[in-house]
């Protein structure tokens, strides 16, 4: 009886860290609703914008994500494969949700044109080669 | 002036604000920051806010700028803000005071912050004292950001009656909490349990934030409810292109009121404490925030104006420093 509870417990906790690995693969990306994913940067490309979102890179995401954005102490590349390819809508709504689950928080503190700003940044920055941090949300 | 015909305050039930005593102390009434205090006690005053605003690696996110309500921001996980919050005043009938309350706020996750309070006030002709702890935790109820944000708030708090710090207004608060003197209000110690329902909204850049709040003292009296609610908004919305101290996005401003809504027994705005004012924090870019707040008292139990400032420090990612993890 007392093996069967060790068991179920052992089960329940693979479980858990199982759909949390499965998790952290980028799935924040599923959540995004068509509408938001449809949306458009209005700062995109623009290089004024680009330089503010630099600035408010340094002072807010800097920290975690790394002055070059390279991504410390285990905390995902913003130059990656992923980040690339995710449209703006959806970097937006990451930033305005934030993924909880996994450490990321909502930025929605952050005015929208703001956060607008950030994504016309994270647009400037070069692609890496495959992501290095495949199991990482970005 | 000081004597109206109208009571200032009256003998209520248990009350965590003060001991509601009737002989409010004498004395001149002169600004607290121009008093004189004994030097051993301005000493350990000055050390409280020196370590409150000690130095540190710092940035801010855009927080509202309110000093009572709660909006559905938390701190951001790893982080650790140092915070000072200040409130002065000299209600009629009553000394002057500086209360000073020592706030560290870690983002234990991006869902739940936690929050320990210190506090502390020095009166005019009177003393310096500790007045209590607090500990708080504020946990987002749901993952995504929605109209309107719910975040749940629960705290243990073990204050004296002396204490002044009107972090939030309850029950039957009142001015007679700052009329005590302090070696009276300090024997009067209540521990209580509080919640609170925080309701939050960010239409089109602004920030509405609307607090419920119940608390009940565990060693006697009813329930007691006090709301807050605030709204404020960045004095811009996009950042400036070059790095710049006192730009307009630096600077954010609103409003916000808060008192009491009395107890389960009689609930309603009767022989409550009410506030209102505007508030403004300047964000230095790479530095520490500073808030300011004239709060006003809209009845005859509430003290006439409250000043409120407060100094805060974020030390980004401070789990770091406790952490082997290399870079990647």
């Amino acid at each position: 009886m007392r093996h069967a509870k060790a068991l179920w417990l052992i089960l329940l906790l693979l479980s858990i860290s199982t759909a949390a690995l499965m998790g952290a693969d980028g799935a924040w990306l599923r959540k995004v609703p068509q509408t938001d994913r449809q949306r458009v940067n209005p700062y995109a490309d623009n290089p004024e914008a680009i330089a503010a979102g630099k600035l408010l890179f340094q002072e807010n995401c800097a920290k975690c994500h790394g002055s070059d954005a390279e991504g410390r102490r285990g905390r995902p590349s913003l130059h990656s494969e992923r980040v690339a390819t995710a449209t703006d809508g959806e970097l937006a709504w990451l930033l305005r949700n934030g993924s909880l689950g996994k450490g990321m928080p909502s930025w929605s503190s952050l005015p929208e044109p703001e956060r607008w700003q950030l994504i016309a940044f994270l647009r400037s920055l070069p692609r890496d080669g495959p992501p290095a941090d495949a199991v990482r949300h970005p | 002036m000081a004597q109206s015909s109208q009571p200032l305050f009256e003998l209520k039930s248990k009350g965590r604000r003060g001991p509601r005593l009737g002989t409010p102390s004498t004395g001149p009434l002169r600004h607290p920051l121009l008093l004189r205090f004994p030097l051993r006690q301005g000493l350990a005053l000055l050390f409280f806010l020196l370590l409150s605003t000690a130095p540190s690696t710092t940035a801010r996110a855009q927080e509202p700028p309110y000093f009572v309500t709660y909006s559905e921001i938390l701190e951001e996980p790893g982080n650790l803000e140092i915070a000072q919050k200040g409130s002065t005043g000299s209600p009629k009938d009553s000394n002057g005071f500086y209360s000073a309350t020592l706030e560290l706020e870690y983002g234990a996750k991006a869902w739940w912050t936690t929050e320990l309070y210190l506090q502390g006030q020095a009166t005019a002709n009177d003393s310096t004292i500790f007045t209590g702890f607090r500990w708080e935790n504020r946990f987002r109820v749901l993952p995504t950001e929605h109209w309107i944000n719910p975040v749940l708030y629960l705290e243990y708090e073990d204050v004296n009656g002396a204490d002044k710090s009107v972090l939030e207004v309850t029950g039957h608060d009142s001015i007679a909490g700052f009329q005590a003197r302090n070696a009276e209000g300090r024997g009067d110690i209540s521990r209580t349990m509080e919640g609170k329902l925080i309701l939050s909204s960010n239409p089109n850049g602004w920030n509405i934030s609307e607090n419920w709040i119940a608390e009940k003292n565990m060693m006697g009296g009813a329930w007691e409810f006090g709301y807050a609610v605030g709204a404020s908004r960045p004095l811009a919305f996009a950042a400036a292109s070059r790095s710049c101290t006192f730009c307009r996005q630096n600077f954010s401003a609103g409003a916000e009121i808060y008192g009491g809504l009395a107890t389960v027994h009689d609930f309603g705005f009767r022989d409550t404490s009410q506030y209102a004012g505007p508030t403004a924090y300047f964000n230095l870019p790479h530095g520490p925030t500073f808030g300011f707040s004239p709060q006003f008292g809209l009845s005859s139990n509430s003290a006439s104006v409250l000043w409120r400032i407060k100094i805060s420090y974020e030390i980004q990612q401070f789990r770091d420093l406790f952490s082997r993890k290399e870079a990647r």
